[in-house]
Formats: C-alpha cells, structure tokens, sequence
C-alpha cells in the first residue's frame, strides 16, 4: 500500500507544480528577481500548501495508515550546516531557476537542459558526503 | 519594483494540490514529502527504496496527467549556458544535502510543522537566491 501511496503522491505533487507553473524556470526567477520586474506567484504556492499541509501535521500525530510510525527530522539545532547548505542552494537556485521537485518533474519534457541540471544535482549530492563540518 | 506575470488564483490552486500530495504521503507512509531528501534516500539508501523510486516516478508523470486533463501545453523555458546549469545544479545537489532539504522539504513541509530550523533555512536559501538573481541581471 506503502508503493502506491509513493506514486499517487509524486502523481498529485507533480500535478501541483504544473497548474502553478513552477516548473517553468522563468516563472521561478520571475518571482526571485524581487528588485527587477517581480511576480509574487511563488508566495501564493507556499501560502497554498502550508495552509493544507500545517492543520494534518498538527492534528495527526498517532500513526500513520500505512506504516508503522511517522518519520519526523529530529534535530533541533542550528548548525554551520544548515547555512552553509542552504546559502549553496540559494545561489544555485537563482542561478538557474530550479530546485529539486520541478527539476525533476520538468524531466518529462525530455529537454536536455533539465537532464544536464539533474544530472549535476545527483553528482552534487554524491559530493556532499565529503563535507564536514 | 514593478509587478508583471503575477497569477496568484493558479499559484494557490497548485499549492494547495502540492499540498494535498504532502498531507497524502504524511498520513498514508507517516514521511514528509521533502524532494531533495527523496532523492538522496532514493541514491544512499536501500530503506524503502521502491517508495522512493515510485515517488519520484509519481513526480515526473504528474505533468503528462495535468496537460492530459487540463487539454493544455505546460510552459518550460529556461535560457542559460551549460557552465552555469552545471554549477547551479551541483550547487543545488550539495546545499540541499547537507542542509538537509529543499524549497518542499524545509519551505512547505517545515513551516508547515512550524521547525525553527527550517523557516531560518527557508529565509536563507529565499534571500539568497534573491541577492544571486539581483547580482546576475546586473553584471552578467
């Protein structure tokens, strides 16, 4: 049940990112290029899905239908690795316009840019085994 | 600052549907539907590798279920040099890794369980990318 569940929600994710454009790279950087021409989309797709998401997290909390138990990050602190890492994925976010899910969703157009970007993100994260604080 | 291209009806729409497949992975599997942490699951673990595998599969196919329904072309267009593609995509590959999330993981899934660490991440990896496009447009 477990497998099904994965395809439908990588399914609906996918649906999710087509109808608010952000697998287009242009609509994202639209929305990052805040002290240029600026499109505020990308604002109403996190409003969109943290107000459904927050609710189901806050309230349900006993057990999950089909597993066993909820798997939740349980680090609290602020480490040098968390900036670090978030400051290397801003800069190759504006650069290039995409982040993780719509790069692969944007897979489905066969375009070769898209390839070559997920290709880079997956040597990318081979390579961050090698970090250390 | 001048506003163009802004269609905030299908943004909230999207999100909420983006939403949804969050609140349908958190129930139904008890995991939180973070791509980057998918994907590196999917390449360093054999945990529950078929899930992620059909997730990711899941993600890609959903685009051909929206243009199938909605009878209508999903705009694509970037333009930039492969030197840049590359770099951003490395980038991209190791911030999230050792950050440990994405724009869904630590952005929808985060706030959305209201984690400090990850609305700081979020506020981070946001202002940043906002001063790289700034920077570029500018001198590139």
């Amino acid at each position: 049940m477990t497998k099904i569940i994965s395809l439908l929600s990588g399914i609906i994710f996918g649906i999710g990112l087509s109808i608010s454009s952000m697998v287009n790279p242009e609509k994202v950087l639209g929305f990052l290029n805040l002290f240029g021409y600026w499109d505020p989309s990308l604002v109403f797709v996190m409003a969109g899905g943290i107000l459904m998401t927050a609710p189901f997290i806050f309230f349900f909390k006993k057990k999950p239908l089909f597993a066993d138990n909820f798997v939740i990050p349980q680090i609290k602190i602020v480490d040098t690795k968390l900036i670090v890492g978030s400051t290397l994925f801003g800069i190759g976010w504006g650069l290039v316009g995409l982040c993780p899910g719509p790069a692969i969703a944007s897979l489905v157009f066969l375009n070769f840019y898209s390839i070559v970007f997920v290709a880079s993100m997956m040597i990318g994260i081979f390579v961050s085994k090698f970090y250390r604080n | 600052m001048n506003i163009i291209n802004f269609t905030p009806l299908s943004a909230f729409i999207g999100g909420t549907v983006i939403g949804l497949a969050v609140v349908l992975f958190y129930m139904g599997n008890g995991r939180l539907a973070g791509i980057s942490g998918i994907l590196k699951n999917f390449i360093y673990s054999n945990d529950k590798k078929f899930d992620n595998l059909l997730f990711l599969v899941g993600l890609i196919l959903g685009p051909l279920f929206y243009s199938f329904f909605s009878k209508s072309e999903i705009p694509f267009s970037i333009t930039i040099n492969i030197p840049t593609l590359i770099i951003g995509g490395l980038l991209v590959g190791v911030g999230t890794s050792i950050s440990n999330g994405c724009t869904s993981g630590h952005g929808i899934c985060g706030i959305s369980r209201f984690s400090p660490r990850s609305i700081l991440a979020t506020i981070v990896f946001v202002v940043i990318a906002i001063i790289t496009v700034t920077i570029v447009g500018r001198f590139f």
